[in-house]
């Protein structure tokens, strides 16, 4: 008997959903067995992005990395960097100069409100509605402008590096930044308005894809997934890094672990990003950007770990230094990794479109998952 | 059947079928340049004045695209779909009265005839995915039987509400008796239920789940290139815009409005304005709400829509039946 005769007797299916389909976000591949409009079992088939960047960490001195922290999560990349960055700082004993975390700061979290915004418009997307990624791009752009401005990107931002940042910030872009705050906060009323109250959004994401705090932890998801499950856990306040400790911020969580949570925390998220940069704004110091650092990076033989809080959860970066230029291993934990590997234990059962807006609702960047 | 009656409907075929191509071309540029401006941004602004030609254009590249089709397809269903598709939604434009003078045929049933017509579409949509291959197309067009079986039922039982007030099945007669008042008053209710099936029926957003792209890639859709997708392109908007002239005939007093010169045939401006006013609502729709999910959908016809209906339908035999005895 055939695959098709199988198929048919059982009125089970065997659908490859992607690496090429428009809800995929790029080249992930889900092996998927319906019945019907049902998921019964999902296989999710990765590797169609890898880029060996770990092993290109092992080949190359400890500085030259810096060009691929921003390409590992490219919607969010200065977190990556801001990691790799700490974390050299660390192994070799740097002290970053205060005007220099203070611009860490501010530009992570405009990259985290850029990464958001994409995710607002893209899970939009995923449910359907075309209009609210337009909006979305409208005030992504803005912040990306400030972005391109400050770091000379507009994508992967090359911004930090071991010792501060590669470029200062004038007044007349700090100025355009308050500009900036004061515009998203009005159009987050046009947000709610077009889909947080729209009724078609609510009942397509209320009570769909519940993911428990049990399930959360025992997958090791980060981020708002698993903030959005209501388990208050964000390394900016768990383990304050580069300064978050000065700034304060809420740490928004969700209670039922749905779908419309995970919207609402990267929601309220953006509006205390907005917070922390305004407070860094008011208070930045004057001063260099750039510490003073060694030629050659020759960390003292071990192991060195570091995590930030990206925009998809945790960033860690764990490094082995057999003492020369050469970083001995570099491994990089990536959020997404563990947000999707929860994702077939919570969709089985699941209909078709509940897959896909749950799938959205992770906020998955693929590479960032191949590497 | 005397030579006049026969060239006057071999005239009106032309005229329906060139109206047809034209109401598609006009829709679609509508179309996008309100989806621009809905969304901040221009919409197509490059051919012509404002873009005015983009479809034109688009149409043009569309029929000098190589039609695909997949080896495994059923070649001759997969061909003839696209045609079925299109065919059925020249019929309704027959029987519809755009002004006292501007209607080929009046059937003592015409109301009955273009909900019969515009069933067929389904039958197209059917087709087309189960003789792709392709099991997202298949996928869809299942979704598209199951949706139009549920939202043909409502319309119906509204139709049947207003045929009652008018007594007459004839799209003429419905029109006429709304003369002194717009059965919009009478039948609000009809009304939203009429147009929330009506953007059901015609597979548009936020019910366009047998052509969900975001699930199905493109559903029905998903095989189809070159002029074959341009041919389902044109059906759909055809009818939509059967879809609205129907409600304009049923609930907005069709060619009714303010009298004009040469009124037997200038008053098909205000049917036109009604019309496309209500094609303007559904683009806004469309480009406004997300998807419904597919078993919401079919709670939402079957729990509320159809309950409703048979309500409406009710109290307007109720009503007829009372004012009648008051009256008579």
């Amino acid at each position: 008997m055939t695959n098709s005769e199988t198929e048919a007797r059982t009125f089970r299916m065997h659908v490859n959903l992607g690496p090429q389909h428009p809800s995929t976000h790029g080249v992930l591949h889900l092996e998927l067995e319906m019945y019907g409009e049902y998921v019964l079992g999902i296989d999710p088939v990765l590797g169609y992005g890898h880029r060996m960047h770990e092993k290109m960490a092992e080949t190359r001195p400890w500085q030259s990395f810096f060009a691929n922290t921003p390409r590992i999560d490219y919607a969010c990349s200065l977190p990556h960097s801001h990691c790799y960055a700490s974390l050299l700082e660390q192994a070799l004993d740097i002290e970053v100069p205060a005007r220099a975390r203070s611009l860490r700061i501010i530009t992570s979290e405009l990259n985290r409100i850029t990464s958001h915004l994409l995710w607002v418009g893209a899970f939009l997307l995923d449910l359907g509605a075309f209009t609210p990624i337009l909006y979305c791009f409208d005030d992504r752009e803005q912040a990306v402008d400030i972005l391109e401005h400050i770091t000379g990107n507009r994508l992967t931002h090359a911004y930090m590096c071991a010792g501060g940042v590669m470029a200062d910030a004038d007044d007349a872009i700090l100025r355009k930044t308050r500009k900036f705050i004061q515009r998203m906060r009005g159009r987050f009323q046009i947000y709610d308005r077009l889909i947080t109250n729209n009724i078609i959004f609510v009942t397509r994401t209320r009570d769909i894809g519940i993911i428990t705090p049990d399930l959360a932890r025992a997958y090791g998801a980060t981020g708002p997934v698993l903030r959005g499950s209501g388990v208050p856990c964000d390394i900016r306040k768990i383990a304050p890094y580069g300064g978050y400790d000065d700034f304060e911020f809420d740490v928004p969580l969700g209670s039922n672990g749905d779908c419309l949570d995970r919207y609402s925390v990267r929601l309220q998220e953006m509006r205390q990003s907005l917070n922390i940069i305004e407070q860094a704004l008011d208070q930045l110091p004057g001063g260099p950007v750039r510490a003073k650092v060694p030629r050659k990076f020759k960390p003292a033989p071990g192991h060195y770990s570091f995590s930030v809080e990206g925009a998809r959860g945790d960033v860690t970066y764990w490094a082995v230094s057999d003492g020369s230029e050469i970083p001995y291993r570099l491994k990089i934990r990536s959020a997404c990794m563990a947000n999707l590997s929860l994702f077939p234990e919570l969709c089985q059962g699941m209909l078709l479109a509940d897959l896909i807006s749950t799938l959205g609702s992770l906020d998955l960047v693929i590479p960032e998952i191949d590497r | 059947m005397d030579s006049e009656t026969t060239i006057r409907i071999f005239i009106s075929v032309v005229l329906v079928a060139g109206f047809v191509f034209a109401n598609a071309t006009v829709m679609g540029y509508l179309e996008r340049k309100l989806a621009g401006h809905f969304q901040r941004r221009l919409g197509p602004m490059e051919v012509g004045w404002h873009g005015i030609l983009q479809m034109p254009i688009d149409g043009i590249k569309l029929l000098g695209k190589r039609m695909l089709i997949p080896k495994q397809a059923e070649g001759l269903i997969f061909r003839l779909a696209p045609v079925i598709s299109l065919s059925p939604v020249l019929l309704p434009l027959m029987v519809i009265p755009f002004s006292p003078a501007l209607q080929v045929v009046d059937m003592k049933v015409g109301l009955i005839f273009v909900l019969a017509i515009e069933a067929f579409g389904t039958i197209a949509v059917f087709l087309a995915g189960w003789s792709s291959n392709n099991k997202y197309a298949m996928m869809g067009a299942l979704r598209s039987v199951a949706q139009n079986i549920a939202y043909e039922i409502p319309i119906l039982m509204v139709a049947l509400s207003v045929a009652l007030l008018a007594r007459s099945f004839s799209l003429r007669e419905i029109v006429m008796s709304q003369a002194a008042l717009w059965f919009i008053v009478l039948q609000p209710l009809g009304f939203l239920i009429y147009m929330v099936a009506g953007l059901s029926e015609c597979n548009r957003a936020p019910f366009d789940l047998p052509e969900a792209e975001s699930e199905l890639t493109a559903g029905y859709l998903t095989e189809y290139s070159g002029i074959a997708f341009s041919l389902f392109m044109i059906a759909e908007y055809t009818h939509m815009f059967i879809i609205c002239c129907l409600a304009t005939v049923l609930f907005l007093g069709g060619w009714q409005g303010p009298e004009l010169p040469w009124a037997e045939y200038s008053s098909a401006i205000w049917f036109l304005i009604k019309a496309y006013g209500l094609m303007f609502c559904m683009v806004w729709v469309r480009w406004t709400f997300p998807r419904v999910r597919y078993d919401q959908l079919m709670n939402f016809a079957w729990k509320y829509l159809i309950p409703f209906a048979l309500v409406n339908l009710f109290v307007t035999a109720l009503g007829v039946y009372i004012y009648e005895k008051l009256f008579s």
